[in-house]
């Protein structure tokens, strides 16, 4: 089995404000990879407020948000134990962020003995 | 409390009443690792009591005699004791034992001591399951016979779980004299865990003795009611497990077996449901909610309560969102298996289908139940294929006899 996490992004600010209906959606997708014994870490939601983030550059210059320059921002991730990687990627492919148009990233998760 | 007044009838009454209370009493004199010698003295008491009642007949307060007896028991045994250490070991032992032991029938005092062999009993060194076991011996006086009916194990299993619990118990240097508010915020989760392990039991029983099933989930209420009198562990966990247990066992007389909540629940007559206990339910719910908190058992009262209700609007949405919650706190394949029967309420048996075989539970009879029962609708052949499949992975007669019921209902359409 391996850890992957699921890094999500979404294009528009106003998305990560989900209607009642959207939330719905996005528990009902978590709840069914924790129904199948295959999430290792909720993960967290990131604030998508200018107060709640800052971009720090090689030469350390500090810019609020970390949207400005980017067309996606980060939005979030979890972590799921798949045996594969492409078994991670169908449950991602479920995920309702799709309808809106944001993107997720796999990753798989170094393990160090 | 008692009305009969024939010792036979009031004996066994008594002796499930009071044997824990005045073991649990007893054991602050002798200390956790001579348990034994206090169950010994309560037990000599009772047999006492149903000798000298059954020439002399009760007497008036039977509590009190029973409680007189058991001091001037350990009164003698204390003196003998002496005396065996002095002459036989040849100590010189302080005259201490003998001088007034406050063997009192005071009310804190007992409730205290029942607490106290709580905690005592929810040892972290002790697996688990032993410490069921152990809680329906030592806290609800249950014979080794009874548990072996309740928890449908061999009685040897039950034996070796018991001896090996109770060795660990007496190695460890547990007093329930004074339990410290670390010690008891320490311990109080794996008490609540066995409290709610020992209601499913009796809730979810194998044994189809719905006498048996009752009486273990009676237990486990009134034993965390114990907890809730007392101000340290009066938390809103406690609570909230507390109005699970009455929401559940609001339906005990309507769900005759509950091997499939899941299924069964529907056809439940609802005037069977106790209103009384759904009260008590609701009542604790909210003592429990007082506090920003959101345990499991939270939860599950929640669902519970929702369980509770007929028809409400949104009801399967409420208990679906519930269900999805409990999973991101909790991973059990009963939830697991819920929560699904739950999303194909919401959202129809087709997506609940897409749901549910992607659990892939191959060795749940529950599972395929639940396939079956998802199928029914939308193809009979199917269904009675998963109903079967269910059949040959059950060891229990009520769901064999449920699902061939099942299986005959769909052949027949």
């Amino acid at each position: 089995m391996k850890d992957f996490m699921l890094i999500f992004r979404l294009k528009d600010i106003a998305d990560s404000k989900p209607s009642p209906e959207q939330m719905q959606e996005r528990m009902n997708w978590l709840a069914s990879i924790a129904a199948q014994n295959k999430l290792v870490d909720k993960g967290n939601t990131l604030l998508p407020t200018k107060e709640g983030a800052r971009h720090i550059s090689s030469d350390q210059i500090v810019s609020d948000g970390p949207y400005t320059e980017l067309k996606e921002f980060l939005s979030g991730y979890i972590v799921i134990r798949t045996e594969t990687i492409e078994e991670a990627v169908e449950i991602a492919k479920l995920n309702p962020l799709f309808k809106i148009g944001g993107s997720i990233e796999v990753r798989e998760i170094l393990k160090r003995d | 409390m008692i009305s009969s007044t024939n010792p036979q009838d009031l004996i066994p009454n008594l002796f499930r009443d009071q044997y824990t209370k005045m073991t649990a009493v007893l054991c602050r004199h002798f200390g956790l690792e001579h348990i034994e010698i206090a169950e010994d003295i309560v037990s000599d008491t009772f047999l006492k009591a149903s000798e000298v009642w059954a020439l002399n007949g009760v007497p008036e307060n039977p509590e009190g005699w029973l409680y007189t007896v058991a001091k001037n028991k350990t009164k003698d045994y204390f003196k003998h004791q002496n005396i065996f250490d002095q002459k036989v070991k040849g100590a010189i032992t302080p005259d201490i034992n003998e001088v007034n032991l406050p063997i009192e029938l005071d009310q804190s005092l007992i409730s205290d001591s029942q607490l106290g062999m709580i905690f005592a009993i929810s040892d972290p060194i002790i697996p688990i399951e032993s410490q069921v076991c152990l809680a329906l011996q030592i806290l609800c006086g249950f014979s080794v016979e009874e548990i072996s009916n309740a928890l449908l194990a061999n009685k040897e299993t039950i034996k070796k779980k018991l001896f090996r619990a109770r060795n660990s118990l007496r190695e460890s240097n547990f007093e329930i004299k004074e339990l410290s508010i670390s010690q008891i915020t320490h311990r109080l989760p794996i008490v609540l865990k066995t409290l709610y392990l020992l209601f499913n039991e009796g809730y979810f029983s194998k044994s189809n003795n719905q006498v048996i099933r009752k009486e273990l989930c009676y237990e486990a209420i009134r034993l965390a009611i114990i907890l809730t009198d007392n101000k340290t562990t009066d938390t809103p966990e406690v609570n909230a497990l507390l109005a699970l247990m009455c929401y559940q066992s609001s339906r005990l007389d309507a769900r005759i077996d509950m091997h499939g909540e899941l299924v069964l629940f529907e056809q439940q007559h609802t005037e069977y449901w106790n209103t009384e206990l759904i009260d008590r339910g609701n009542y604790y719910l909210v003592k429990a909610t007082n506090q920003q908190e959101t345990s499991k058992y939270h939860l599950e009262a929640a669902i519970a309560y929702w369980h509770t209700t007929v028809n409400k609007n949104d009801k399967w949405n409420h208990i679906l969102d519930l269900y999805n919650q409990l999973l991101l706190v909790e991973y059990s394949p009963i939830i697991a298996l819920n929560r699904t029967f739950a999303f194909a309420k919401v959202y129809g048996e087709k997506k609940g289908i897409i749901e549910a075989e992607k659990l892939a539970l191959i060795n749940s009879s529950y599972y395929f139940g639940l396939l079956g029962y998802l199928y029914t609708p939308i193809d009979k052949d199917r269904a009675i294929h998963f109903y079967k499949e269910a059949l040959a992975l059950t060891q229990s007669t009520t769901e064999k006899y449920l699902l061939n019921k099942r299986i005959t209902e769909l052949s027949s359409k």
